[in-house]
């Protein structure tokens, strides 16, 4: 009981006086995390989209591999990963071992699967008969898809929330891939952990408490998009 | 649409550079969880940084790990405490220098009711005590620098550990030492993650201060011959920083501030046999 009462004060002490420490982990995961969801977006709704509106042989298999992405368990990603930046790997030339690229790209495999699946459901979600009476009234199929991707941008900001929260309380693949170097790939999840495993649990605490009030922004702002009454 | 994956694909390249490639600056350093884990490692990269101006990347995953790592040439450098394996390491011609740098020692730590009578014991005659009286001992068995020392002391008491006695956790020291508190059980820890971690434990050093508990840190260059591609001149200034009279001021001072005790002793340029 002592340690828990003397790690929250400690807590609220570095978090009042914005300890270096607490806020380099938190802008590193904040701007790691930012990234990979920010390409998880980009390539993630235009492929869902495809995936929700075409009908292709092999859709239903690829969107089961899709599916399978969403639960990929984030140790095998990192492992992935390392094996291809490591000197001796395929991509070694690119010396991405231990650095931020190479924990956006295992971050990246994580949250892309998410957005590509969500985004998929969310277009499939509208009803058909507006697809149809889009194209009776002449909509291209690009003006088709922005249109439905207009239709769903709450389901859609549902989808980038799931790949955000996925990947910033992620520690395996960050871990195994960015090494947890101080003031650069030091994120919130790999700091806690370092600093449990030292004794620290004053300034684990006070970076598990950061960790929790994104997570719940998150869902907040997920939980508004949902729960708001739609648009006539 | 393939316009758009294409724009896709494209921001994913811009954004990837624009997070910036490392330069040669970068050393790449493969070591230990207790260098890391005793906060030794933090302090060390930025003097170096600061000081030489090149970037420390470092990974710590455990001294198995590490040579692993430097033997298929993906570090620079790696600093290590497991002298046998650094000597196959070097051996099968994956080393370039290898210098060294500190010591710690370890601790026999357990319950302070001592129920197998080990205290003031020699480190060897503990071990055959704790074998013989059956009494809970926490392994870490994890193959880190700690574990190979354990079976190290193990086959020199004659000894090879099984049984319900004998737990196997494989976890980190400092989850090694919060189980045999909790199951008042004996374990080997490293003194700094013993001092770190004493508050929350109810634990007490039984043995200590005898030459075979000497765990001595070596900085090994990876042979630049067999990998071109390593930082040689980057490995090489670690190397060197950490043997300097500096850096070794500063490890003789680390922890003294907090823990009222020297956690790593200076042996830069001493005979390895001479030490204790």
């Amino acid at each position: 009981m002592e340690l828990i009462a003397q790690g929250i004060a400690e807590a609220i002490q570095r978090l009042v006086t914005l300890d270096p420490d607490v806020r380099d982990a938190a802008s590193a995961s904040l701007v790691v995390s930012g990234s990979a969801t920010a390409l998880a977006v980009l390539s993630g709704i235009p492929l869902g989209t495809y995936l929700g509106l075409a009908r292709f042989r092999g859709r239903s298999f690829f969107l089961s591999l899709v599916n399978t992405g969403m639960g990929l368990p984030p140790v095998a990603v990192g492992l992935f990963v390392a094996i291809l930046v490591w000197r001796s790997g395929p991509l070694g030339g690119l010396d991405w071992y231990c650095t931020r690229p190479a924990m956006v790209t295992a971050q990246y495999l994580l949250a892309a699967p998410t957005v590509i699946g969500l985004t998929a459901v969310a277009i499939q979600s509208v009803d058909p008969m507006l697809r149809l009476q889009l194209l009776a009234l002449g909509a291209t199929r690009w003006q088709l898809a922005m249109l439905l991707v207009q239709e769903t941008r709450l389901l859609l900001l549902t989808a980038v929330m799931a790949g955000f929260g996925a990947v910033i309380s992620e520690i395996g693949a960050s871990l195994m891939v960015g090494c947890n170097v101080k003031g650069d790939t030091r994120i919130l999840t790999t700091a806690i952990a370092l600093d449990t495993s030292k004794g620290e649990f004053g300034s684990a605490i006070a970076l598990a408490v950061i960790l929790l009030v994104l997570v719940f922004a998150i869902n907040a702002v997920t939980t508004w998009a949902q729960q708001r009454p739609r648009p006539a | 649409m393939n316009r758009a994956l294409l724009m896709a694909v494209g921001a994913l390249l811009v954004a990837s550079c624009a997070l910036g490639a490392p330069a040669r600056r970068d050393v790449l350093l493969a070591t230990t969880t207790s260098f890391q884990d005793s906060g030794l490692l933090d302090v060390l990269a930025a003097d170096f940084e600061k000081r030489t101006g090149y970037h420390l990347r470092s990974t710590a995953v455990g001294t198995g790990a590490a040579l692993a790592i430097g033997a298929r040439g993906d570090a620079d450098v790696v600093f290590v405490h497991a002298p046998e394996e650094e000597l196959k390491f070097m051996d099968a011609g994956s080393g370039g220098r290898r210098v060294l740098v500190m010591h710690n020692d370890f601790v026999l730590v357990g319950p302070p009711g001592d129920p197998a009578r080990i205290k003031g014991r020699d480190a060897i005659t503990a071990f055959k005590t704790i074998a013989a009286a059956q009494a809970t001992f926490i392994s870490r068995g994890d193959n880190s620098g700690t574990d190979i020392f354990e079976q190290g002391l193990w086959r020199r008491a004659g000894i090879s550990p099984s049984g319900a006695w004998y737990v196997q956790a494989a976890t980190g020291m400092g989850q090694t030492l919060q189980i045999a508190s909790e199951k008042n059980a004996y374990t080997l820890a490293d003194r700094g993650t013993f001092l770190a971690r004493r508050a929350g434990l109810r634990l007490e050093i039984l043995v200590q201060r005898d030459p075979p508990l000497i765990n001595v840190y070596h900085v090994i260059t990876v042979n630049p011959q067999r990998y071109p591609k390593t930082n040689t001149a980057g490995a090489n200034a670690f190397a060197d920083y950490l043997v300097s009279p500096e850096t070794q001021r500063l490890i003789g001072a680390f922890g003294v501030d907090k823990y009222g005790e020297q956690l790593f002793v200076p042996d830069a340029g001493k005979n390895e046999s001479g030490l204790l």
